[in-house]
């Protein structure tokens, strides 16, 4: 047991050195100076609690992705009977209870349809992503498969991931985080962040822009009153613009969506001196909308953005040169916040903030300070206990504590841990808590030499003996680490971090290195008594 | 040097004599923590109970407005906000609840805590927003639900754990050891009404680590005693198991003590509920390692045979061999 071989001695100290130099570029930064940037530069990461700025949990909006497919599919189908030859004539459709059905006028027809479907209904990957069923041998309804959904919503969310990234990268802040979680959310985390609205009202925007013809034919009280007429759609006018309280009624079908955008600026129309958004599309969505505003002079068609309209101008002639200038009472902010989110692409499903948590710098610099003081009168005092009680057995105590200490920050930088709020008094409980395993022995030892072995038995004995209640206790806290890092959000997982890695280091340093140094002493000095 | 004896040398204090008073006490505590936590509630943060947290600084005043800023957020029509100091005089805490009908509208609870800000914001210009926690009805849900999974699956595992390293009574023992540190736990914060947050699962959580040294160290003894002395009553035994180890229970929880108390007092307040909650719950968990989780042992027929199962099942196999069993 007390054996200690010379190249056991190196790999012991080898172990111990270099886990806790790993620490020092963490204390420099911490104590405000500079480490030697021509050296690598290990950090413990701070949690946001500490560092300031601000956490947000997005969840996307899964219905929509449903409602929008079926509306997509139901387009799909309408062009597809349209530009069959001969033209299938189709009426009754409906997309009530997640799924699309429609009336075929001739049941004849019921192959031809089902054989123009069939790519359709085939995802990438040759998963299956709607089910087809014919009732009454003349209508058909498609159903989503789950699979199809879940495929669906998977993009959605890859893609409105990176739409979040690109819209906080504009925003110009420094390492923001950013992570799906699960199956329709995702995590943002932007350090330091000086004014968290804004981010959020970035990314609350869908930014769905849509060019969709008024019907003219919709009766105005019917509007008011909020009944579409067939084929057509209600949308309120958005708050802040001139007409906000009344609605517009809008054709379903045939209008454009704000996707295929090369650039979109925020500007002044130095005719109106309102501000607006200028767009360019590219090639595709250029055509789309030339087509569109020739095909309709003199009508006018509704500008919606994420489901409210801005405003609904006559086309006074064909617009061909794939921009356009939306205007809608805008603030220089507002225009300049729907510019970088049209810029970004557009959400392919809307977002909702469902949790938030933002830390001002101020409070975060505060609660370092006041937790490295509690830790260091807290060490202080466990220090004076541990020698008080325990003599030169305290001192080893002592120094395999300070060795903990440093091991655990050096690990923590090592593996790139977040050091949160909580985790400091995950620190403060294993400076506490640590010296639980040198106590044990020191006890156990008192014990034996008062039974009355001789010095080194008593130690050997008093190492061995207080191990096994050691090594349960460690692994019965270990499980509750385990627990701890499993539950809950991230301030807690800092504290589940600090307390398992404490328990390696702590019975490392406790344990191994303290047996080491009494070991040498006991060889050099050899006593026949000891004051424990 | 003459060195420092908390606890004298050689203690011999009949601590199994009580055992059935105290264990009556024990039992009157858990179900007085239940029956506090059904009559009062506890008063649940944001984390669990959604809502708006807002904690904020008025650099120049001597004194938070605290009255004037419970009338203000009254007035914005969201319920009865939760106004306290927080740290200082100078700094409040603003709670708001989650408004009706928000599990359908998860983004409500954002949209408040802007208007909140702003509001107050607008009438003290000298306020400095620290921190902002805005939880959905629906996210304080799943921490509920993960909360209540983490603390079950904390105490089962070490109590299986146990268990294994020892005998079922032992897993036994230590379970009821547990349900009476975190119910005791909980109970306190249901009569003091200290804000109930995810800090002080935590902080239950690593009660439910350390407690169990305590019961492990006894334990640990226990066996080891039970082994030497074969012939001695089990109630001695448990006493003479815990004055051994007393000396070492007494100074780790004082070491543990002694580093908790600086956070205490001069920790960031944010951290003054969950160090609280680990500091009584160190007393709690010490005193149940003696008083729960030993008389247990006895009433469980736990004796020196529960642990030479190798005789007796030799004895068992032959038995079989010849066909009797």
């Amino acid at each position: 047991m007390l054996e200690f071989p010379f190249w056991k001695k190196l790999w012991l100290w080898g172990l111990t050195l270099a886990a806790s130099v790993l620490a020092l570029p963490s204390l420099f930064n911490v104590s405000g100076l500079d480490w030697p940037s021509s050296l690598p530069n290990p950090q413990v990461n701070l949690g946001l609690d500490l560092a300031g700025g601000s956490h947000l949990l997005l969840e996307a909006k899964a219905d929509d992705i449903r409602a929008q497919r079926l509306e997509n599919m139901e387009e799909t189908v309408r062009q597809l009977m349209r530009n069959a030859k001969p033209r299938i004539r189709i009426g009754d459709v409906s997309t009530g209870e997640g799924r699309l059905s429609f009336m075929l006028d001739s049941p004849a027809d019921i192959d031809r349809a089902r054989g123009l479907l069939e790519p359709v209904m085939q995802g990438a990957n040759l998963t299956r992503e709607w089910d087809l069923a014919v009732v009454d041998g003349q209508r058909i309804v498609l159903t989503p498969t789950e699979a199809g959904i879940n495929a669906a919503l998977d993009d959605a969310m890859d893609s409105a991931t990176e739409v979040v990234r690109r819209r906080i990268d504009e925003l110009g802040t420094r390492e923001p985080t950013i992570i799906r979680q699960g199956d329709t959310r995702i995590v943002v985390q932007v350090p330091g962040l000086e004014d968290p609205e804004a981010l959020k009202n970035l990314l609350g925007q869908t930014a769905q822009l849509e060019f969709k013809l008024v019907d003219l034919n919709a009766l105005p009280e019917n509007v008011q009153a909020g009944i579409a007429p067939p084929g057509s759609q209600i949308f309120p006018y958005a708050p802040g613009t001139p007409m906000a309280g009344r609605f517009e009624a809008v054709r379903r079908l045939g209008g454009i969506r704000g996707e295929n955008l090369t650039g979109a600026q925020a500007g002044v129309d130095p005719n109106t001196n309102q501000n607006v958004v200028n767009i360019t599309f590219d090639a595709q969505g250029g055509a789309k909308f030339a087509k569109l505003t020739r095909e309709n002079v003199g009508k006018p068609f509704a500008i919606i953005l994420d489901g409210q309209v801005l405003s609904a101008p006559t086309i006074n002639e064909p617009i061909l040169g794939g921009s356009a200038q939306i205007s809608g009472s805008f603030t220089p902010e507002s225009a300049n916040n729907l510019a970088i989110a049209l810029r970004s692409g557009a959400l392919p499903v809307p977002l909702q903030v469902i949790e938030e948590r933002t830390v001002g710098p101020d409070l975060g610099a505060d609660s370092i300070r006041k937790g490295l003081l509690a830790m260091a009168i807290g060490s202080l005092a466990v220090i004076a206990l541990m020698i008080a009680t325990y003599g030169r057995f305290g001192i080893y105590a002592t120094v395999a504590l300070v060795f903990n200490v440093a091991m655990l920050l050096g690990l923590m930088a090592l593996g790139n841990f977040t050091l949160t709020l909580p985790g400091i008094a995950g620190f403060v409980i294993t400076i506490g808590a640590a010296v639980d395993a040198n106590v044990l022995i020191n006890e156990r030892i008192r014990e034996e030499r008062k039974r009355g072995r001789k010095v080194v038995a008593a130690v050997e004995t008093g190492y061995k003996e207080a191990g096994r209640a050691i090594y349960d206790a460690n692994f019965t806290n270990f499980i509750a680490g385990v627990a701890l890092f499993a539950f809950g959000s991230g301030p807690v997982k800092g504290f589940a971090v600090v307390l398992v890695v404490g328990l390696f280091t702590s019975v490392f340093t406790g344990v191994t290195l303290t047996r080491m140094f009494v070991a040498g002493w006991l060889r050099k000095a050899r006593p026949n008594d000891i004051n424990i | 040097m003459k060195l420092l004896k908390i606890v004298p040398d050689d203690t011999n204090i009949k601590f199994l004599k009580l055992r059935i008073p105290f264990f009556v006490l024990s039992i009157v505590l858990i179900f007085g923590s239940w029956a506090a936590v059904l009559v009062n509630g506890l008063n649940f943060g944001v984390d669990f109970a959604g809502g708006q947290e807002v904690r904020m600084t008025f650099t120049e005043r001597e004194q938070a407005p605290v009255a004037s800023l419970r009338e203000l957020v009254g007035r914005l029509g969201y319920g009865e906000p939760v106004v306290q100091e927080f740290g200082g005089p100078q700094s409040v805490s603003i709670r708001v609840p989650l408004p009706e009908g928000a599990e359908d509208t998860p983004g409500a609870a954002t949209a408040i805590g802007e208007k909140v800000i702003a509001a107050i914001a607008k009438q003290y210009p000298d306020v400095r927003t620290d921190g902002n926690d805005t939880v959905s009805g629906k996210v304080a849900g799943e921490f509920r639900d993960q909360a209540i999974l983490a603390l079950l699956a904390a105490m089962a595992a070490v109590s299986i754990y146990i268990w294994v390293r020892f005998e079922w009574q032992f897993g036994v023992g230590a379970m009821f050891a547990l349900v009476h540190d975190v119910s005791v736990t909980i109970g306190l914060f249901a009569i003091t009404q200290m804000e109930f947050s995810l800090q002080i699962v935590a902080a239950i959580l690593a009660i439910i680590g350390y407690s169990l040294n305590d019961t492990i160290v006894v334990y640990d003894r226990i066996r080891e005693n039970l082994k030497k002395f074969r012939k001695m009553p089990m109630s001695e035994l448990l006493d003479l198991s815990v004055n051994e180890t007393l000396s070492r229970t007494v100074m780790t929880s004082l070491t543990l003590f002694v580093a908790l108390i600086p956070l205490l007092v001069f920790g960031p307040p944010s951290l003054f509920g969950m160090v609280a909650a680990i500091t009584v719950g160190l007393f709690i968990g010490t005193y149940s390692s003696i008083y729960m989780a030993g008389p247990l042992l006895i009433w469980m027929g736990v004796t020196s045979n529960s642990f030479v199962p190798t005789e007796s099942a030799i004895e068992r196999q032959e038995k079989v061999a010849r066909g009797e069993a």
